[in-house]
């Protein structure tokens, strides 16, 4: 692999630079008449590293962008590639598998033309190889001597390892959040794209889900794509039933711990709790599916209600509650517990009970805390999906009967883009703007809840 | 081994600790101590840090019950009931004997609700006038209405130091307790906000028994009539204040109060 190759290589330069540099800066010391430096020899000696091996790196990471295009033009260079067919899927192919035998990832060609680029691929992949190898040594040594000649006795390299440091640092913070854009930019163009086949009144106000990916794409039927009971069922499922499995019980427990508890009994219940976040969703889906929604419905039959499936939203929403308690609970633990004591005594000395003081210190203190976990709850439940596929279904269902089958939007986006329908279909695009409003509607939750925290908190010092 | 001064004998007892030992764990932090505390003055308890003062102070409204680890023996009796009898419930314990930390810590909440709090969960105040009385009769008492009568919805935490603290001290007056324990309530204070607490205690001084645990000695001199020395986990000595500071008995207590030690 010549990119482990190049990093090595890379990592290697910077070892050679960083001892250079500190042997330099020892020397630097000891001739000095007091024998003190700017800065210590280690920073001399980080800072030339860092220039051998951050530009190494750009480099690196361009290079392996480019280098396949540059190989692969190589290869379409050499006589025998006038017999390729003029483009599409054969064309590529048989370039693939030519590469493929090149690098030793295949024994042998299935297609004959193909063994004809065998050896042109070789040649290339080899004269890149040496040229990424001689450009990095070149950078590398550019980078090092640059760095390597502005040393001196009072050179500020501890500054400049800092600001460089700094700079490392907000480049990794960019990363998470240029991602973020990203998929924000993606699901906008897919969405305008669906909405340019789909009304988006029909789809944001419809009340019947139903796309057909098999229906002809260039005339949609805009009233089987009423997403209404898919946010619909979302909400019903994770915002309305799991809460209010998750936030009493999440919420008493914490308050458990916090003020009960004895601490040895803390010291286990709480990491126990905290397992069931680790617990596979599909493991609480086949629980749900095989244990939860029978019960149920038998339960419902039992009373009275003919008309009970044995797929639904309750059973879903009762098994989504139960996963997210440890959101609720851990995060309401830890504020209730980061509430000084200060306040806890002042309330017990007025006379007040163990309970008056969560009820009216403790836990508008810790609201900012709480809320915050219950919006973790939230956005965790919104975008669960594999409970919902094997407890309440996928036939989507405007009801507020929660003994019906429901379906939610994250199972409608999976369904849509594993169905049968092409890429450019409605049916299949229909998941980008399903993604897009969930997206749109979780932000502004978030929003609101910070709204409630900051006008309900009671800050203290 | 503690030297109660004769003259003290006659006076009526608000609340009375008899062979009183704490322990936190295995570690004894108060040893065998005995003294009755009078309705009507204020009693200073002096000592050297980690003395066992605060720790006294705080069995005597059980909020040692709060340290899982802290256990106390010997009784303690308030208007002669024992505090720990299961017919006195801390809930009405805590009402009657109030008490004032060393760090002010008002709740997060406004001014007017710091206030209301211990009355709303005792049922003290019948409707919202009721309550308004209330609220401005304990901060009149805590000399603080003047300050914050047109800020009562403020929040308590933006007060300063000095005003928090007397704000916690009209807290605790509000449920009309009998006996105010303050846990050097000045420790944190300015040199004019003490000024105002001490002239405070002068006046609460007579409608509730006060108890003050402080490190100042001019202080204990200056708001106490009554003065215990604690030392290493036993009170030493107890009198009159002005005994205490002129003529003590023991020589650990001559020594501490002319700055020997501590």
């Amino acid at each position: 692999m010549s990119l482990t190759l190049l990093l090595l290589l890379a990592l290697g330069l910077g070892l050679a630079g960083w001892l250079a540099a500190r042997a330099r800066a020892w020397s630097f010391r000891r001739a000095s008449p007091d024998g003190r430096l700017a800065s210590l020899p280690s920073y001399h000696a980080w800072y030339v590293a860092l220039w051998v091996i951050l530009p190494v790196l750009v480099f690196i990471g361009a290079w392996s962008a480019i280098a396949p295009g540059l190989v692969t033009q190589a290869v379409l260079a050499s006589p025998a590639a006038d017999q390729l067919p003029e483009f599409g899927f054969q064309r590529q192919t048989i370039l693939n598998e030519a590469r493929a035998v090149a690098i030793g990832a295949a024994q042998g060609v299935f297609n004959p033309l193909a063994s004809e680029f065998v050896q042109p691929y070789r040649e290339a992949i080899s004269r890149y190889n040496w040229i990424g190898i001689l450009v990095t040594v070149l950078i590398a040594f550019l980078g090092g001597m640059y760095a390597f000649l502005r040393l001196k006795p009072d050179f500020a390299a501890r500054n400049r390892v800092e600001k460089i440091v700094m700079a490392i640092l907000l480049a990794a913070s960019l990363v998470a959040i240029l991602t973020t854009l990203g998929i924000f930019v993606s699901l906008v163009f897919e969405t305008i794209r669906f909405f340019g086949m789909v009304s988006p009144i029909d789809f944001l106000f419809g009340t019947h889900w139903g796309p057909d990916p098999m229906a002809n794409p260039d005339n949609p039927d805009g009233s089987r794509y009423g997403a209404i009971p898919l946010f619909w069922g979302t909400l019903f499922i994770g915002a309305i039933i799991a809460m209010i499995v998750a936030i009493p019980l999440g919420l008493m427990s914490a308050i458990y711990l916090t003020q009960y508890a004895h601490p040895r009994l803390r010291a286990w219940v709480k990491p126990a709790l905290e397992i069931l976040a680790g617990v596979p969703t599909v493991v609480y889906g086949y629980f749900a599916a095989l244990t939860i929604a029978p019960a149920i419905r038998n339960f419902a039959i039992s009373l009275g209600f003919s008309g009970a499936s044995s797929e639904s939203a309750l059973a879903a929403g009762l098994i989504m509650g139960v996963m997210i308690i440890p959101f609720v609970s851990s995060m309401a633990d830890d504020s209730i517990a980061a509430v000084p004591q200060a306040m806890r005594d002042g309330s017990l000395a007025m006379g007040a009970t163990t309970n008056e003081t969560i009820r009216r210190v403790l836990i508008p203190a810790a609201l900012p805390g709480i809320v915050a976990g219950i919006m973790l709850a939230i956005s965790r439940a919104i975008g669960e999906t594999m409970i919902v596929v094997m407890a309440a279904s996928t036939a989507a269902n405007l009801s507020a009967n929660p003994l019906e089958s429901m379906t939610t939007v994250t199972v409608q986006i999976v369904a849509m883009l594993t169905g049968e329908g092409s890429f450019d279909h409605p049916a299949t695009l229909s998941a980008f703007a399903l993604g897009f409003v969930l997206f749109l509607v979780t932000l502004g939750l978030n929003f609101i809840a910070l709204r409630v925290v900051k006008r309900f908190r009671e800050a203290y010092e | 081994m503690t030297v109660v001064h004769e003259n003290l004998k006659t006076a009526e007892a608000k609340m009375s600790a008899k062979d009183v030992s704490v322990f936190y764990g295995d570690k004894k932090a108060i040893d065998n101590v005995s003294i009755d505390i009078p309705t009507e003055y204020v009693t200073a308890f002096i000592g050297p840090s980690g003395c066992g003062k605060s720790t006294f102070l705080r069995s005597l409204n059980r909020m040692n019950d709060t340290i899982p680890s802290a256990r106390v023996e010997g009784t303690i009796t308030l208007d002669g009931e024992d505090i720990h009898s299961p017919s006195l419930d801390v809930v009405q314990l805590r009402a009657r004997v109030g008490m004032v930390f060393q760090k002010p810590n008002p709740f997060p909440k406004s001014i007017y609700e710091n206030i209301a709090y211990g009355p709303k969960i005792h049922g003290l105040a019948e409707g919202k006038d009721e309550l308004d009385e209330v609220v401005e009769k304990s901060l009149r008492r805590a000399g603080l209405w003047e300050e914050v009568k047109d800020r009562l919805q403020d929040s308590g935490t933006a007060l300063s130091g000095g005003q928090q603290q007397r704000l916690c001290i009209a807290r605790a007056i509000a449920v009309d307790p009998e006996v105010i324990l303050m846990d050097e309530p000045c420790s944190a204070l300015d040199p004019i906000a003490t000024a105002k607490i001490e002239e405070l205690i002068d006046e609460l001084n007579g409608r509730y028994a006060i108890v003050i645990v402080t490190h100042s000695m001019q202080q204990a001199a200056r708001v106490s009539q009554r003065t215990a020395f604690f030392h290493l986990g036993k009170m030493v000595e107890y009198g009159r204040t002005s005994d205490i500071f002129t003529n003590p008995i023991e020589q650990r207590t001559q020594d501490y109060i002319t700055g020997r030690y501590g």
